[in-house]
């Protein structure tokens, strides 16, 4: 498991705009990079982000070699409803990471 | 007795005819300008150095002023040596440069003519840079990044902090002035909490992942202070994007942190005169020729210190004295007409982890494709793995350097 940092606020109000801050720590080692050996290291990067947002998608990302290391996502939604925020990370290596937080919202 | 022109230009640059020799105005009197005003007085040219202060406060070895090791009074330095050697020092600050006319400007509205001018302004602090963090803040969460009245208030803040309390560092991205600096001053604030208020924590928020001597710095942690000294890069969310001055706490994309005090260093630019002068880039540095330290954007005025777009080379003081020397004896060159001489530049940065206990990098520069270039196989670190008597002659060295330079740029 890769370590996450999130930021998502726990409860806001109906029809507010929400930032929502991601960071995996992850490689994302290119496939061009030669490795002390002289060989060239394999690719292995993340290659799909996406949100949920109480079952429906609201955001997706797809990654490049020419993302850096411990890719940081930031996006918003606004809080219609209170359900769950899944986050879900995939890629190389059969990487699949999921996290999800409850999002409530109250009046 | 045959006589080279080259000769007899230095036969003629002797001070009795300094009246005659071309004219050199120097803008900054630390480690760069004053070392740099005294070589190229050395070369028998008529040099004005232009500093505001009337004394200079050194940072190297102030980390330690601030642990509560050495006295402030130490980091001083006047400027009587670099008069005698008829060097005349101007206490004013310089307010435009006019690089088409070769004239500078002064506080006091008075104009200054030169032959070639060498900006050395060090570093202007970016108060732009993290919302919140102002100059007023800064008074309250002190950066202590130009030593002086910032290194008293963040010495005293840690003196006046209760024990058990939390200290909070905040560390730019790279460039800025004394690379491994920050990290020195995390292991010596850990050293002072340790010693004097050991329920106490250090909180350190890096906006990089990797830094100058960090497996070295990152052993003596583990070490030394297990438990006290927190260190939380970019990749764990360390990046400060702001300050909550109300709250005494540094912001970042996944949260705050407030301590009982807090240490803020912000993102930096050259010296002001740079900007002013238009010798700095869309990047707020400086970009130079690496073999003559002349600016790329205004001709007839070099650039040197921290101020430098110096490719490889840190900004440090060591780097900076090395560039006064180069620069000044290619300033020497082209007002006699004689070919600048190729460079090689030496950069050696000590660091304290703990009294007693010194680090160090070296490396060694040249000129390559327009830039100063890392000369692979020189230099290098001190040894991961060596025993206590090793560190020890280290933070001997680094003493040793202290007084070397200081005698070199101050006398």
């Amino acid at each position: 498991m890769a370590r996450v940092l999130l930021n998502i606020p726990r409860s806001v109000r109906p029809g507010e705009v929400v930032a929502i801050r991601t960071l995996i720590q992850h490689g994302m080692e290119t496939g061009y990079r030669p490795g002390a050996d002289g060989e060239v290291l394999p690719r292995d990067i993340i290659r799909r982000f996406t949100a949920t947002y109480d079952g429906a998608e609201i955001f997706a990302a797809e990654l490049s070699p020419a993302i850096a290391a411990n890719p940081f996502l930031s996006f918003t939604l606004v809080a219609t409803v209170t359900g769950p925020l899944v986050l879900r990370w995939q890629g190389d290596n059969g990487f699949d990471q999921t996290e999800t937080r409850e999002i409530t919202v109250a009046a | 007795m045959k006589v080279t022109r080259r000769a007899l230009a230095g036969l003629l640059a002797t001070p009795a005819l300094a009246q005659a020799a071309p004219a050199v105005v120097v803008i900054g009197g630390g480690f760069g300008g004053a070392s740099c005003a005294r070589a190229l007085r050395r070369n028998g040219l008529a040099v004005t150095l232009v500093e505001p202060n009337a004394t200079y406060t050194a940072c190297p070895f102030s980390n330690a002023v601030i642990a509560g090791l050495r006295p402030l009074q130490r980091q001083r330095f006047g400027y009587d040596a670099l008069r005698a050697q008829g060097i005349a020092v101007v206490h004013q600050a310089a307010t435009g440069v006019d690089a088409a006319a070769r004239r500078v400007t002064l506080t006091d509205g008075s104009v200054l003519a030169y032959d070639r001018l060498v900006l050395a302004p060090g570093i202007t602090l970016r108060f732009d840079a993290l919302p919140g963090y102002d100059e007023a803040a800064a008074s309250v969460l002190p950066h202590a990044w130009q030593a002086g009245a910032q290194t008293e208030l963040l010495r005293s803040q840690l003196d006046a902090m209760e024990d058990g309390g939390t200290v909070v560092m905040a560390i730019p991205a790279n460039p800025y002035r004394c690379p491994p600096g920050p990290y020195e001053r995390a292991s010596l604030i850990a050293h002072f909490l340790k010693t004097r208020k050991p329920r106490s924590k250090l909180l350190v928020l890096d906006a990089k992942d990797v830094f100058s001597k960090q497996r070295l710095f990152e052993a003596a942690w583990a070490s030394l202070y297990p438990g006290l000294l927190e260190y939380v890069p970019l990749s764990a969310g360390g990046r400060v994007t702001g300050v909550d001055l109300a709250a005494r706490a540094v912001v970042t994309e996944f949260g705050n942190h407030a301590g009982a005090v807090v240490n803020v260093i912000p993102p930096q630019r050259a010296g002001e005169i740079a900007r002013i002068a238009g010798a700095a880039d869309r990047s707020g540095w400086c970009p130079i020729d690496p073999g003559s330290f002349e600016s790329r954007l205004l001709p007839g005025v070099h650039v040197i210190g921290d101020a430098a777009i110096a490719g490889a080379m840190p900004k440090s003081a060591f780097a900076a004295n090395a560039q006064a020397r180069v620069c000044a004896d290619a300033i020497t060159a082209l007002l006699r007409g004689a070919p600048v001489p190729e460079p090689r530049l030496l950069n050696t940065c000590y660091s304290l982890v703990a009294p007693g206990y010194g680090i160090s990098v070296a490396g060694v520069y040249r000129p390559a494709e327009g830039v100063l270039a890392d000369i692979p196989g020189a230099g290098g670190t001190s040894p991961l793995d060596a025993p206590a008597s090793v560190r020890e002659v280290e933070a001997g060295y680094a003493e040793d350097w202290f007084e070397t330079i200081t005698a070199d740029a101050f006398g």
